[in-house]
């Protein structure tokens, strides 16, 4: 074990400082999470490729950044690009399977996932890209505890996009027939609900939100072709804490394994930060694998 | 009689014997010596995927236990060999049971991710408990296995520990996939409900295949550790586990010398190929999603099958 360092566990200032990261982190997390709810839903997939749609936001919303450097469409233009390969993906990839049992997609898309990133490491090689903050760097003050300008877009954005979501899924005609899909798919199809379009716009739909958190964090952690694997892997966390599926229970998966990983590596040590999730995730699929939220069905 | 002389296994003692007794350079036997170690780890998967119907995608991390706790306990403790070895086989043994009791009870992916999560944080132990494990810069120094006085330290004595071992553990693994086990097994991959209905045990099936394909892992990593002297985290990690799978879903589910052939594939492809390093990672994730897609019984078997299949209908058989 690393010797941790000597400071009193009941300062405050750091406590604030990990609480700030961990929710900016814990966002991220949830918004890859509910990535994984929107697939898991449509097809009762896990899509272990979801990861790396976080890093080929990242890095395609570099490039476009590089070539015309305007936020917003950079922004726009890796969103947009992540979820046309995300539509590949599923066509190419997962609907051709004719024995669509467990065992086989986790490995075509722990496949694909692979694919992807080393695809990736062709194209971008082995260094870390940086985005621009989207307005600046000058930190606020909290109290004892700084605030980056990015750590607010992070979480106002993660909530606007949350926020659109659920009205997506209540309020139109399409995120009706999905959740219609998600409740009992022979019946959505009785009713004249396309089964296949559902689950592509459902793999679009997830890789848009993974590339969206990819853009949101570049700028704080940097952009390179293996961020996706653990990013993914913490999503999916988030979303087993929260009960798989649950929106609601996706981010608050999400934010308290940010709170508690950042916790963990500021109070224990930092380089067992990523066991902490996995610790965690180990924890609740023993005790309760139905999630933290759903609690008792 | 013939038969009895044609026997896969004893072609196999032969095969081994004749390597033994012609092959005299070191770098092929040391090649063969890998291969001998990746076939005994994909055996073991193998039973668990192929028969089992599960997957464990944290199969690095028992490899790395066993290899680890051989390296650890000789080279830091002094500790026989031997008796390593065993220790190791405990440790994984009663580690399997203890993620396997609660993940096996859940269906579908939670072994997976158990498995998962299980082998990236023994991953992290590794490179972080320094004083333990000598962090990411590894571990060195870790002894030689020894047989009365015969220190098993040149690639020639290896390749006669591991391959007559690799014989002996596949030919038991044949017979328990034939056994009345076996049949158990290969009914809870089809349908666990059915098996249930007939009798089966399935939980502690699982359990049990589980367990064991983490010890053939364990051993797998104890001659590993003394094949090479040195042990270091980078190769017990996910990428790793990714690999075994490959190697699993090349060779074909649920077959014991494909197993073999995959292994063989995957650990002499990158020595002939120079330029696979690069693109070993794209390589790999094209194989798992093509095999599956296109040949979901494994390369081997899977051509086999197309090629029945052309010859049969050009005899102008009818196809059901």
């Amino acid at each position: 074990m690393t010797a941790s360092n000597p400071k009193t566990v009941l300062e405050l200032a750091p406590l604030l400082q990990y609480l700030i990261s961990g929710l900016t982190n814990g966002a991220i997390y949830a918004l890859i999470a509910l990535g994984f709810g929107i697939i898991y839903h449509a097809t009762t997939i896990i899509n272990f490729a979801q990861g790396e749609m976080v890093m080929l936001g990242a890095l395609c919303a570099i490039s476009i950044y590089h070539i015309y450097p305007s936020l917003p469409l950079a922004f726009l233009g890796g969103v947009v690009l992540v979820t046309l390969i995300g539509i590949v993906f599923e066509r190419l990839a997962l609907r051709p399977v004719k024995d669509p049992n467990p065992l086989t997609l986790i490995i075509i898309t722990v496949g694909g996932g692979v694919f992807i990133k080393g695809v990736a490491m062709i194209i971008w090689g082995k260094e870390a890209y940086s985005l621009p903050s989207f307005s600046g760097d000058a930190p606020f003050r909290l109290g004892a505890a700084t605030l980056l300008p990015q750590n607010l877009w992070v979480i106002g954005l993660t909530a606007l996009v949350l926020l659109a979501m659920e009205l997506f899924f209540r309020r139109t005609l399409v995120g009706k027939a999905m959740r219609a899909c998600a409740y009992n798919a022979r019946a959505a199809r009785l009713v004249g609900i396309s089964h296949g379009r559902m689950v592509q716009l459902s793999f679009a739909l997830a890789a848009a939100l993974g590339a969206a958190a990819g853009i949101l964090i570049a700028p704080l952690t940097l952009g390179v072709y293996d961020m996706g694997t653990m990013l993914g892997l913490k999503g999916f966390c988030a979303a087993i804490m929260g009960g798989l599926g649950s929106s609601l229970g996706g981010v608050l998966g999400g934010l308290i394994l940010g709170v508690a990983e950042s916790l963990g590596s500021g109070l224990i040590s930092s380089g067992y930060r990523d066991a902490v999730a996995f610790f965690l995730l180990l924890l609740v699929l023993f005790l309760k694998p139905q999630g933290l939220i759903r609690g008792g069905s | 009689m013939i038969r009895r002389v044609l026997n896969p296994w004893v072609l196999f003692a032969v095969a081994v014997l004749a390597v033994a007794g012609t092959l005299h350079n070191d770098y092929y036997l040391t090649l063969l010596n890998f291969i001998g170690i990746h076939t005994l780890l994909v055996v073991g998967l193998n039973l668990l995927m192929g028969y089992g119907g599960q997957i464990s995608l944290g199969h690095a991390a028992f490899f790395g236990l066993g290899a680890y706790t051989s390296g650890i306990l000789t080279a830091t403790y002094g500790v026989n060999p031997w008796l390593a070895m065993i220790a190791g086989l405990l440790l994984c043994g009663v580690t399997a049971f203890l993620i396997g009791v609660p993940a096996l009870k859940l269906r579908g992916y939670y072994l997976a991710m158990a498995t998962l999560g299980f082998g990236i944080i023994v991953y992290i132990v590794f490179t972080e408990a320094l004083s333990l494990t000598g962090g990411p810069s590894g571990l060195v120094g870790i002894m030689p296995l020894a047989a009365g006085g015969w220190k098993i330290d040149t690639p020639k004595r290896l390749y006669l520990l591991i391959w007559p071992l690799l014989g002996v553990i596949m030919a038991a693994s044949a017979n328990l996939v034939d056994s009345r086990t076996g049949r158990a097994l290969r009914a809870l991959h089809e349908s666990e409900a059915a098996a249930q209905s007939l009798g089966v045990d399935t939980g502690r099936l699982k359990l049990m295949i589980f367990i064991w394909s983490a010890l053939y892992a364990s051993l797998a990593g104890s001659l590993y550790a003394h094949t090479l002297g040195f042990v270091a985290p980078a190769s017990f990690g996910f990428m790793f586990s990714v690999k075994l799978v490959v190697m699993v879903v090349l060779g074909g589910m649920a077959s014991i010398w494909g197993s073999f052939l995959g292994a063989a594939v995957i650990t002499v492809l990158p020595e002939i190929l120079t330029a696979f390093h690069d693109y070993e990672v794209i390589i790999f994730g094209a194989i798992l999603m093509a095999v599956m897609i296109f040949l979901p019984r494994g390369l081997v078997r899977g051509l086999l099958d197309l090629w029945e299949f052309r010859r049969y209908k050009k005899k102008g058989g009818m196809v059901a």
